[in-house]
């Protein structure tokens, strides 16, 4: 089932969170909408969840055009709300009866599909427990779990991993990665380049509200202004006539001194980096460590922004 | 049975549920009522269980020693109404001053030739010192008229006047309700009763301002569900709650202070009904119209003390000088108490309660136009 953001703008008072934003998430793929915070990412999934009426733009869902309020179309969405949205002091099963009850399920057919999504999440074994008791990680399975009650085609996952320990992290990636994988729609927030690059198929970059970038990773890392980077550190910082040098050498891009760490952007590592540390190391500069990597979602997020993720 | 039904039922549920898991807060919105009403109650209590008021403690100081001073001393501790302690003048000045007595009379010096003269139309009046406590000063005109009433009845007499007529009636005084007698828990009950039920439909009205600030209310906006489905449903679940308080704590009231529905049953129960209706949708609107948890909660509890307090939950309106009686039936509250107190202790029929249950469905309806209009949908 296909969900089509289409050209959506929302305006809080003269705040524009989200200015134009369109992309298409498809059926059997995760769609990674990064983002630095504040990039209108949650408001976007506001307007995708029915949650909030786009001043123009529509989104559609398999072509009907989605309402808010008892529109039926939002049954086919599940939506993962970065805050989890549980009744902290009722039992995880009176949790899932509650939130199946808001779509209509009843009787042994709500029943099986509890014992379904607590297999899912694996959390069969905590059903009699108030999720006050369980840890991060568990209270966001059960967030989710209460999401997939109703079976819904399309799952908006709005940083569903935000306070999770890194064991927890992976078993809800291997929730969403098995849920694209019976074919469902899978539009995940985040602003941890980590996460899309492990989950999603396809990665929709936003800022201040607009898509910068809507493509594959390996597209996307291609587009990368460099790349490679090697990471330096000295035990006394490199002079301005030594980075000066360093610029000119063959194959190097960009360099950057903090304190006593020197990072060099090359496309071509071979030539750049036993170039750079024999002219270093002629000036007496003595390289105490030395690390290297290939370009990531960060170089690709600075090269369109001239920010880091993390920067903003 | 429908999708909407199942999920009007669902929300329903959940508030309930989440109301009787909180043990604690449970007993304390059932116990206090009853506490609070059942310190009112005893503080209005009618002496030994009877129909009699409270004896009102009044000294006397008899200056004159004379045969008419003392038959009027008398009658005077003869009044079912009063407890007379003769004493010196200085002593019950004191006594008035401190307290501990509500008024002293002070018969002066030649009382009986003076008094007598004066009512065959001979010599001056003589002067009756009335001492009271000006903080009760309904206490002055009562000591004054039952001491008019027995210096009469004694001078009337024909040894000390001759063959004038006595006093041309005897006041028989007869408590006026439907039961065999008054009981003044039954108002403390309604009262108390309609200030914590108020109160409990403020925090449901909080408790949805802060589903709003922990994403819940998000949540439940995700599923395709009207807005009269979410607000409703929210109406539903607190009025069912207060209805469930108000009969706990009149079950109570029954068991222990022995208050019961005198007059119709039905009356009560509509009455009870639609104040439970408007608790809850006094909540709805104070969560719509609020800002900040905070700052809504400390503007609720005042708006709330305000509604009770001209409702005259803690002071019976009767007892409100009459421009604020009339003014006070443009409050919600005063129907509430009057609804309670009519179909309890005053023992009226069911178009007792048939008024102030259209009256406060009114009121309801207009405090949920105004949750609905003033409710903040889309910005969470």
């Amino acid at each position: 089932m296909n969900l089509i953001a289409d050209r959506l703008q929302k305006k809080f008072g003269a705040i524009t969170a989200v200015a134009d934003v369109s992309f298409t998430a498809e059926p059997g793929k995760i769609l990674g909408l990064l983002g630095p915070n504040g990039a209108g990412k949650s408001t976007t999934i506001s307007m995708l969840a029915g949650l909030t009426t786009p001043d123009s733009g529509r989104v559609r869902i398999d072509g009907a055009i989605l309402g808010t309020g008892a529109d039926p179309t939002k049954r086919k969405l599940g939506l993962v709300t970065q805050e989890i949205a549980l009744l902290e002091e009722l039992p995880a099963r009176m949790n899932l009866e509650f939130f199946g009850g808001l779509y209509g399920l009843s009787g042994p057919a709500l029943g099986a599909r509890i014992a379904a999504v607590l297999e899912l999440t694996s959390l069969s074994d905590r059903a009699r427990d108030p999720p006050s008791t369980f840890s991060g990680g568990m209270r966001r399975r059960l967030n989710i779990a209460c999401a997939l009650l109703h079976e819904p085609q399309i799952l908006l996952l709005d940083e569903p991993t935000v306070g999770v320990d890194p064991q927890s992290r992976n078993a809800i990636f291997e929730t969403i990665e098995a849920l694209a994988g019976q074919g469902r729609t899978v539009v995940y927030t985040t602003h941890y380049m980590e996460e899309v690059e492990r989950l999603c198929d396809r990665i929709v970059i936003v800022d201040h509200g607009r898509v910068l970038a809507d493509d594959t990773l390996e597209a996307l890392l291609a587009s990368a202004p460099v790349g490679n980077k090697l990471t330096l550190k000295y035990d006394g910082a490199p002079d301005s006539a030594a980075l000066a040098e360093i610029r000119t050498l063959p194959g190097v891009v960009q360099v950057n001194l903090v304190g006593t760490e020197m990072s060099v952007s090359a496309n071509d590592l071979g030539t750049a980096a036993p170039r750079v540390l024999e002219r270093l190391a002629a000036r007496g500069f003595s390289c105490q460590e030395l690390t290297s990597r290939r370009a990531n979602l960060e170089d690709v997020f600075l090269g369109l922004t001239g920010r880091t993720l993390r920067d903003t | 049975m429908s999708a909407t039904f199942t999920a009007f039922r669902a929300l329903v549920r959940k508030d309930i549920a989440l109301f009787l898991r909180d043990r604690r807060a449970l007993v304390i919105s059932v116990l206090t009522p009853i506490l609070v009403a059942a310190f009112f109650g005893s503080l209005f209590a009618p002496v030994s269980g009877g129909n009699s008021i409270a004896r009102m403690k009044v000294g006397v100081a008899d200056l004159d020693q004379s045969a008419l001073t003392k038959a009027v001393l008398e009658s005077l501790t003869q009044d079912a109404s009063l407890d007379v302690q003769v004493l010196p003048e200085d002593q019950a000045k004191e006594l008035v001053r401190s307290g501990k007595l509500r008024a002293a009379i002070v018969f002066p010096n030649g009382f009986e030739p003076a008094a007598t003269g004066a009512l065959l139309g001979i010599g001056q009046m003589p002067d009756v010192k009335l001492l009271y406590d000006p903080s009760q000063s309904m206490i002055r005109p009562m000591v004054a008229g039952l001491l008019s009433q027995h210096v009469m009845q004694r001078l009337s007499r024909p040894n000390f006047i001759g063959n004038s007529k006595p006093i041309p009636f005897n006041v028989d005084s007869i408590a006026v309700t439907a039961g065999p007698r008054y009981n003044s828990y039954s108002h403390s009950f309604a009262g108390m009763s309609i200030q914590f039920i108020l109160l409990m439909g403020i925090d449901a009205g909080i408790a949805l301002l802060l589903m709003r600030q922990e994403g819940m209310w998000r949540r439940l906006r995700a599923a395709p569900l009207s807005r009269a489905v979410l607000l409703g449903s929210r109406v539903t679940g607190t009025t069912l709650i207060a209805m469930a308080i108000l009969a706990v704590v009149y079950l109570v009231a029954r068991l222990i202070f022995n208050v019961r529905i005198e007059g119709s049953v039905l009356g009560f129960a509509l009455v009870a009904a639609a104040f439970a209706l408007l608790a809850a949708t006094t909540g709805l609107m104070i969560a719509s119209i609020g800002g900040s948890v905070g700052a809504t909660r400390a503007v609720a509890t005042l708006l709330v003390l305000i509604l009770v307090m001209l409702g005259g939950a803690w002071v019976p309106s009767f007892l409100f000088p009459e421009w604020l009686q009339h003014l006070t039936e443009f409050v919600p509250t005063r129907w509430a108490v009057d609804g309670l107190d009519n179909t309890t202790w005053r023992g009226l029929p069911l178009e007792y309660g048939l008024k102030p249950a259209a009256i406060l469905v009114g009121w309801s309806a207009l405090f949920a136009l105004i949750a609905v209009w003033r409710f903040n949908w889309e910005d969470d």
